[in-house]
């Protein structure tokens, strides 16, 4: 046990196998080959958040020993390790990096690398924001002396070396409003960048003209620390984005990227699952994921079906059965043969549902942007009237112009452009803090708007973990026996019986494991089997499909001696958090693709009268249009494949970090923390935000009715407007930071959690 | 004005060492890892393995490959 990371869960495993790992040739094809024989990985370590993490895992790598170097990022929770390869005979096995991680405690996996394109964007912002703060700085410097009152021949020449400054850094540092302006304007339609654009060109250019004919007023340093602020609120909106993309595709890729691949004579390779074809035959180990649709041809095991359908419990698949892509192979190997192409399995299927229900995403456009379709009218409206009445009033156009440009930068939506941004970073690092993660700003604003939440049962509501609920008898000794049985397993119901049963103390010399069946041990006094009840009580009368429950016998030589019932637990603080919703005033539902008896149960407990059972991916998304065309704003949480379109569907969406990966990809907020209060917590935030932007809007359209007259008046000289400009940006900044901190989601320890999860032994 | 025509290319120039210096920073990945800099300050060895082999920190990331 480290400071910080939690141990794994060897607990009821006697050997740390390597359950759970990245196979080594999936390692192998997400290495990149560096030449001279080296090769580099990068793997995701969710878990390390302090020096010493960095420390122990670094020392691991470095002792093993092919590894040339290795290097932990802190900030994006990310391992670089490059290795030496060996030829043939002492080739290294690149699975060893990953299991030196996980002996230090931490969990590492591979993750999809975003688009290399993605960084290159923060870098470029970051100089353009160098360039434009190195050039505000000179050109404000040189400002200080003429408005000191520098005159004719020396005012001429500050001016003239603002101009040399101004023009390479206007080019440079305003080429994303440029692009931006241009893209809307080309559509028919305008965005905050068009009135932003059209300030700077249309100052730089009278400033220059006005610098060429001797005048007195120029205002490149107004134009450069305009194009300067609002670079930084583009820049942090991006960094707060790309925080969160990274964040998320460094979690656990749930879909495999190979299978590995049985030929004719039983050769094996692995495949990327893009070259898997028709009719291939696929092995299947314990503890993989389920690459392509496919049919059973050799081999029983228990199927995980929660995170494609939302069944909760597990199911036994024989010779013969399909199963679907995305579905988790708990207990055995099997041998498969796939049946479709990758690009035609279930989860495709989904992917097109999701392309087909478009969401509140598409068609919500941000504050800023709204604000801009009334504001940017407005304030060119304005100019142009200052021009055409000054120019009539005294026939001094040149006079005329320069109004119209003190106009423009006065109204410039310095302010609004920092508005929006700043109030959303600010919101954005809380949210992170307490473990949610936003897409984007405009998620926050859409949630802010809801009023009815719907949530997936299945790993949403509940984890996805089966607990003990009840037993039918309380023989300590029974109990002992059935421990020692489970202890050999890997099958949910065991690792829930091991953690929910005290009691310790029987042992068996060997266990058997019938994959799809139970366990069954031997010694002197019997034969005892723990399992489903046809298996340990051949005799016995089938049970129902009718109760919320999962039920395993333990019997001896066939005889019935205890029964134990499990259901699926729901999150920590469940209640609480949808009772925290419910007094926010939003209407609660549940949508699950389980049985109507189970969802019936959870319903009830958690005290939401309205519920959907046993619903297809297309029915939850149907239930969801339903609903907003009904006019209602949803909120969709949900983790399985099959919730991946409801998601997509509804006007904004959540999902948590253990989704599967086009659930992940779908939502909006994907939290971190097991506990289900993130949901109000990420509410609470947003509603905050909503309601400082518009305050934020406020004090700028304030600012704006007693600046505008004076500048339309012709009282604004450049240097009224830098200290007007500046003082806004800075009076919406400071109010930005006022975001209240509510109190973030209870964080419980990681032993609780683990417990949870029947992870730690009950020592 | 004679002081001026040597002040201002003097201070412009300083000024753009700053940027340029800046500018490498940024390049040579220097931001990659804010967070995990902080707390490497605090590590006594020079990352030397058992093997007493001092290893090279390497660049984080370069993505050229």
């Amino acid at each position: 046990m480290s400071c910080c990371a939690p141990g794994t869960d060897t607990a009821f495993s006697p050997d740390a196998t390597a359950y759970g790992l990245p196979s080594s040739e999936e390692m192998r094809l997400a290495s990149r080959d560096l030449g001279n024989g080296l090769r580099q990985i990068d793997l995701s370590v969710p878990g390390v958040h302090c020096g010493a993490c960095i420390v122990k895992i670094e020392g691991a790598l470095r002792s093993l020993p092919d590894v040339e170097r290795a290097r932990v990022n802190l900030s994006s929770r990310r391992v670089t390790v490059v290795w030496k390869e060996g030829d043939g005979a002492r080739a290294v096995d690149p699975q060893a990096i990953a299991a030196a991680i996980r002996a230090c405690g931490y969990d590492a996996h591979l993750f999809s690398p975003a688009a290399a394109g993605e960084d290159g964007l923060r870098n470029d912002l970051i100089r353009a924001v160098a360039v434009a703060g190195f050039a505000s700085v000179n050109i404000m410097l040189l400002s200080v002396s003429v408005w000191s009152g520098a005159e004719a021949a020396t005012r001429d020449l500050f001016h003239w070396i603002s101009a040399l400054i101004a023009g390479p850094a206007l080019v440079y540092a305003g080429r994303f409003f440029y692009r931006s302006a241009w893209n809307a304007l080309r559509h028919g339609h305008t965005n905050m960048d068009v009135p932003i654009s059209l300030a700077v060109t249309l100052s730089y250019g009278v400033s220059l003209w006005e610098t060429i004919h001797h005048g007195e007023h120029a205002w490149f340093d107004a134009t450069v620390s305009l194009l300067f602020f609002l670079l930084i609120g583009r820049t942090l909106d991006h960094v707060m984005r790309d925080r969160a993309r990274s964040a998320i595709t460094g979690l656990a890729r749930l879909s495999p990227r190979g299978a590995m691949l049985v030929g004719g004579d039983g050769s094996r390779e692995y495949r990327r699952v893009e070259e898997i074809s028709v009719g291939d035959r696929l092995a299947i180990a314990a503890g993989e994921r389920i690459p392509v649709d496919c049919r059973v041809v050799t081999g029983t095991s228990d199927i995980d079906r929660s995170i494609v359908n939302g069944e909760s419990a597990p199911l036994a698949v024989g010779p013969g059965e399909q199963l679907e892509a995305g579905a988790m192979n708990i207990t055995g190997s099997l041998v498969v043969e796939a049946i479709a192409l990758a690009r035609d399995s279930f989860l495709a299927e989904v992917i097109s549902l999701m392309e087909a229900a478009e969401g509140g995403r598409a068609r919500y456009r941000r504050i800023a942007d709204r604000a801009a379709q009334v504001y940017s009218p407005v304030v060119h409206l304005l100019a142009l009237a200052s021009f055409l009445a000054w120019g009539a009033y005294d026939g001094d156009w040149k006079h005329a112009m320069l109004i119209a440009v003190a106009v423009l930068i006065i109204t410039c939506p310095c302010a609004l452009g920092l508005a929006v941004p700043v109030v959303q970073v600010v919101a954005a690092g809380r949210l992170f803090a307490g473990g949610v993660m936003v897409k984007d700003g405009s998620a926050m604003e859409r949630l802010a708007a809801i009023d009815t939440a719907v949530f997936d049962k299945t790993g949403t509501l509940t984890l996805g973990q089966p607990r003990l609920v009840g037993r039918s008898n309380g023989d300590p000794g029974h109990q002992a026996i059935a421990v020692a049985l489970a202890g050999h397993s890997r099958h949910p119901l065991s690792r829930a019986l091991v953690a929910g049963l005290p009691e310790r103390g029987y042992d068996f010399d060997a266990v058997t494991e019938r994959p799809g069946e139970g366990l069954e041990a031997t010694d002197d006094s019997g034969t005892y089997r723990l399992g489903r009840r046809a298996f340990a009580c051949p005799a016995g009368a089938s049970p129902t499909d009718e109760t919320p429950y999962t039920e395993v016998v333990l019997s001896r030589d066939g005889a019935e001696l205890a029964a134990f019932r499990f259901e699926d637990a729901p999150r920590a603080g469940a209640s609480a958090a949808l009772d925290r919703l419910r007094n926010a005033g939003l209407k609660l539902s549940i949508l699950s693709g389980d049985r109507a008896p189970a969802v019936a149960r959870l319903a009830e407990t958690l005290g939401i009268s309205r519920w959907q059972a046993a619903l297809s991916p297309q029915g939850k998304t149907e239930a969801v249009a339903a609903l907003q065309t009904a006019g209602a704003k949803v909120l969709m949480v949900g983790d399985g494949i099959n919730d991946a379109p409801a998601l997509s569907a509804a006007h904004v969406s959540m999902a948590p970090a253990t989704a599967a990966d086009v659930g992940r990809q779908a939502a909006d907020f994907v939290f971190l923390h097991e506990s289900l209060d993130a949901v109000p917590f990420a509410l609470d935030i947003s509603r905050g935000a909503g309601r400082l932007i518009r305050q934020n809007f406020a004090l700028a359209i304030g600012y704006n009715v007693i600046a505008v007259p004076v500048a339309m008046l012709g009282h604004a000289t450049p240097l009224v407007a830098a200290i007007a400009m500046s003082t806004s940006s800075i009076i919406v900044v400071v109010n930005s930071l006022r975001l209240r901190r509510p109190a973030p989601p209870a964080q419980e320890t990681a032993k609780a959690h683990l417990s949870d999860l029947g992870a730690v032994p009950a020592t | 004005m004679n002081t001026l025509v040597f002040l201002i290319p003097i201070a412009l120039f300083l000024g753009g060492l700053g940027l340029a210096a800046f500018l490498w920073a940024l390049r040579s990945g220097q931001y990659e890892d804010i967070e995990g800099a902080a707390w490497r300050v605090l590590e006594d060895d020079d990352g030397v393995t058992q093997q007493g082999a001092p290893k090279t920190a390497d660049r984080p990331n370069n993505h050229l490959s």
